[in-house]
């Protein structure tokens, strides 16, 4: 990939779930290192559009390329090892694991030992694994999770089960993060500081990031450009200035809000 | 080899069992009803924790679990009584043809989800054992003869191998990409974990040792037969499992010895133990679906706080 | 003709695998779970008829009747005893206890019956028909005679009854028929009522029809019935009517070709091929999960 050349490109991506188009005609564009902002009414397509990036769902037209290269047809585990990674609408932490133990197993893929190694318990497996609880702990620190280590994932508070996901995710080394609603149900003060760690994360990791977000301060706050979907379809792009006064834009909320 | 506390607590414990038990028995102690349920309930166990890592380990419903067991049967027995091969090598034989038809079963139904999954291996089970059934070969309905080969010594290398084996694999990282899967599948893909290889894999150790114990059985009663190996079987096993705790292999070891304790003394009343079993299972899973322990072990009583749970 | 008798002997037993399957698939349909006792309730319509005909001296019909509303109470029971407390809880769990009340069913008659067979008296008029050289018993006709009538009841009953459109919304989405005002308790006793009614009358009808009886004669048809269910399309009343009729005509030709041995392996290679090739059923759509 040159230095030009976007890191993600949708381009006229679209997807029919029998017979009913849910997503079609969509194009954008993300660079290395932007951070960018994907929103729209309930049900528009937002969620739809993260999981055909992950390859949940396969897109039935139009092509992704990432880094380059097509996602046609990966599955969503083949996809996270090219180095896309996400979190979800509703968090999904591995409950009954511990906090740590949440983290390593997004170092799974990059870990080499073999099964055969651990049911063996050769030395292979304890390097392996010493060097997954060393990186984990490591990375637990940066996200002042560490105390919660042992803990398991479910008796974290909501908003530390938040930041398990998102240090989770990036556990994996992605180039692209997704993060889905990750202000949901979080009052300003908790927002705030999701608004310091993702400006941090996005420094440290040398992130690009796509964010799907009702939470219009957040958006307008932080994002360099913004996508705006409805019923399906982009209607509209640009900085966050741009977005606030475009008439489609409002009229897709302002409707919303009136049918109430 | 590393080797850490806990490991050399386990290894002197199953030392003095092995010690304590062979002793007992050699010297006339005990006499053939304790014997044989002490045999009994090691293999027992071996289906137990064999399923747990199927079921507790990586959340895929297995409930024709006896189908292995019936193929490590009949394979060993062929093995031992048309080929005349050593008993070892028959074990082997059955442990490795279960675990190809854990393959051979668990490539096309991974797919469906929980119930649908549970009906399908349901209905793979009941094909083997119809499939035994209509063969000659192996006697068919009446049966086929097995020499008596199995010993306390053989059941309990079998047993101590097993649970190593299922214990290192749970802890390591395989083991929590299995758990992982059963937690939360579609974030364990999301994470980068390919988790049709681990359901697969799984699926197809969990086969293999129910087909070793498959072979210690069919070598311990003189007889094997079809309606041995049918859904009452697979039940039986489905609810060490169940009572022991979803997750917890130490949960499913005492349930088995437990009910096989229990089975052993209702014997002459078969009635009165499936009306036991089946009441068990239904209050547990309506008051206590957790089970006696849940997803804890019993390793995890005497852990310090904040201990390492990876050994 | 030998295969018009074929015919009608799948036929026929596909009209109780049928009876049975619209059990399975409306249960599911509305709370998404395979009752596994619900072949013990056939098994027990089974008994009932039996103890209505030698006891209390009714004839085929009436006995039917009997049947019917004794396995819909029974069913009621069941529901509000075992699976009421797991309608939230994971569809394993469900199906765990589903498979424990079976075997409780099961072994609670025998322990206090014996397991022992029972005789059907003969209770259908016994004349046989010449159509195009096959034998068709009146036997056969009325028992096909009443399953199709049953059938035809219960579309009337879930197309044109106010109960029967409460089935179909908490089907479609429970919470929404809830705030809609159905009363979702009731609404579920009464698709356990029919259904466990409809499996009764099947046990009358095979009784009646192949006169051999027992306690365990539940789980072989009970599972086969599930098998036609997920093949009509689980879920869906026409599919368990067409997979029910299908699986009786594959059984029998299976039978009739020679390989009779194989006969219940058909019933579970044909579950085995749907869960594969197309889950959702020869009637039914595929969803996918939300993520």
């Amino acid at each position: 990939m040159t230095k030009n050349e976007p890191l993600l490109q949708m381009k006229n991506v679209g997807i029919s779930f029998g017979g009913l188009k849910a997503v079609s005609a969509i194009d954008v564009e993300l660079n290395q290192g932007e951070l960018i902002g994907l929103i729209g009414p309930n049900g528009a397509g937002k969620t739809t559009t993260f999981n055909m990036l992950t390859g949940v769902y396969a897109p039935t037209e139009g092509e992704i390329l990432f880094d380059g290269k097509s996602l046609k047809g990966l599955q969503p585990f083949q996809v996270t090892r090219r180095g896309i990674s996400r979190t979800f609408q509703n968090i999904r932490l591995f409950e009954e694991l511990s906090v740590l133990d949440n983290v390593k197993v997004a170092y799974h893929s990059l870990a080499k030992h073999s099964m055969l190694s651990s049911i063996l318990r050769l030395p292979s497996h304890y390097k392996g694994e010493k060097e997954m609880e060393e990186k984990s702990i490591e990375f637990l620190k940066i996200f002042q999770l560490d105390r919660y280590m042992n803990e398991k994932a479910k008796n974290l508070p909501y908003g530390q089960q938040r930041r398990l996901e998102i240090a989770r995710a990036l556990a994996a080394g992605p180039k692209l993060l997704l993060l889905d609603e990750p202000a949901a149900g979080m009052n300003p003060q908790e927002t705030h500081e999701l608004m310091e760690l993702i400006a941090f994360i996005r420094k440290k990791f040398q992130l690009t990031i796509l964010l799907i977000e009702h939470d219009m301060p957040l958006v307008m706050g932080i994002c360099e450009r913004i996508y705006v979907l409805d019923h399906g379809q982009l209607i509209a792009e640009g900085t966050p200035e741009v977005i606030r006064n475009h008439p489609k834009v409002i009229e897709a909320y302002l409707g919303e809000e009136v049918a109430e | 080899m590393k080797k850490t506390k806990t490991f050399w607590v386990f290894l002197i414990l199953s030392a003095l069992i092995y010690g304590v038990i062979q002793f007992l028995m050699t010297g006339g102690w005990i006499d053939s009803l304790y014997s044989n349920m002490i045999i009994l309930m090691a293999i027992n166990i071996m289906l137990a924790v064999s399923l747990h890592l199927v079921i507790g380990i990586t959340g895929q419903f297995s409930i024709g679990h006896a189908g292995f067991l019936a193929v490590g049967a009949y394979v060993s027995a062929i093995a031992t009584m048309k080929f005349q091969l050593p008993f070892p090598i028959a074990i082997l034989a059955g442990g490795i043809v279960a675990a190809l038809a854990g393959l051979l079963v668990g490539i096309p139904t991974l797919r469906l989800r929980g119930d649908y999954l549970a009906i399908a291996t349901l209905g793979f089970a009941e094909i083997i054992r119809i499939f035994f059934l209509n063969i000659d070969y192996v006697g068919g309905a009446a049966g086929m003869q097995v020499t008596h080969l199995t010993t306390w010594t053989s059941t309990f290398i079998c047993l101590f191998i097993t649970i190593l084996v299922i214990v290192n694999f749970t802890n390591s990282r395989h083991g929590r990409a299995a758990i992982a899967i059963r937690e939360n599948e579609i974030a364990a893909d999301a994470m980068g974990i390919n988790t049709t290889y681990y359901k697969v894999a799984a699926f197809a150790l969990g086969s293999l040792f129910a087909g070793v114990a498959g072979a210690l059985q069919a070598h311990n009663f003189y007889i094997i037969n079809p309606t041995n190996f049918g859904f009452l079987k697979s039940f039986d096993i489905l609810i060490y499992v169940v009572l022991g705790g979803l997750g917890s292999l130490s949960g499913s070891v005492i349930a088995a010895s437990f009910l096989t304790i229990i089975s052993t003394y209702l014997q002459d009343y078969p009635e009165t133990r499936m009306i036991i079993y089946s009441l068990v299972l239904v209050i547990v899973m309506l008051y206590r679906p957790k089970g006696l322990m849940g997803t804890k072990e019993i390793t995890d009583l005497f852990k310090r706080k904040g201990g390492n749970s990876n050994d | 003709m030998e295969w018009i008798q074929q015919l009608v002997n799948g036929i026929s037993l596909g009209s109780i695998y049928a009876l049975i399957a619209l059990g399975y698939t409306m249960v599911y349909g509305i709370i998404k779970l395979i009752n596994f006792a619900h072949g013990d309730v056939f098994m027990v319509g089974a008994f009932i008829g039996f103890y209505a005909i030698t006891g209390w001296g009714l004839s085929f019909f009436p006995a039917l009747i009997v049947s019917m509303v004794a396995c819909a109470i029974f069913g009621i029971i069941i529901e509000r005893i075992a699976y009421k407390r797991l309608r939230n809880a994971t569809r394993i769990a469900a199906l765990i206890t589903a498979i424990g009340v079976s075997l409780l069913i099961e072994y609670v008659f025998i322990y206090f019956r014996g397991a022992g067979l029972e005789t059907y008296p003969s209770v259908l008029p016994t004349k046989t028909f010449d159509v195009f050289g096959a034998q068709i018993t009146s036997k056969s006709l009325i028992i096909l005679g009443t399953s199709v009538g049953l059938m035809l009841i219960l579309q009337f009953i879930v197309h044109k009854t106010k109960t029967g459109k409460a089935m179909r919304a908490v089907s479609h989405d429970i919470d929404a028929a809830r705030l809609m005002g159905i009363n979702v308790d009731r609404t579920i006793s009464a698709t356990f009522a029919i259904g466990s009614a409809l499996a009764g009358a099947a046990g009358v009808i095979f009784g009646a029809y192949y006169t051999k009886i027992e306690p365990l004669m539940g789980v072989i048809p009970g599972l086969k019935a599930f098998v036609a269910a997920v093949l009509g399309g689980i879920g869906i009343i026409p599919g368990a009517m067409i997979g029910g009729l299908i699986l009786g005509v594959v059984e029998t030709i299976v039978s009739a070709l020679g390989f009779s041995l194989w006969r219940d392996a058909a019933a579970f290679i044909i579950l085995i091929l749907i869960l594969i090739f197309k889950p959702s059923g020869i009637l039914g759509k595929n969803t996918k999960e939300k993520v």
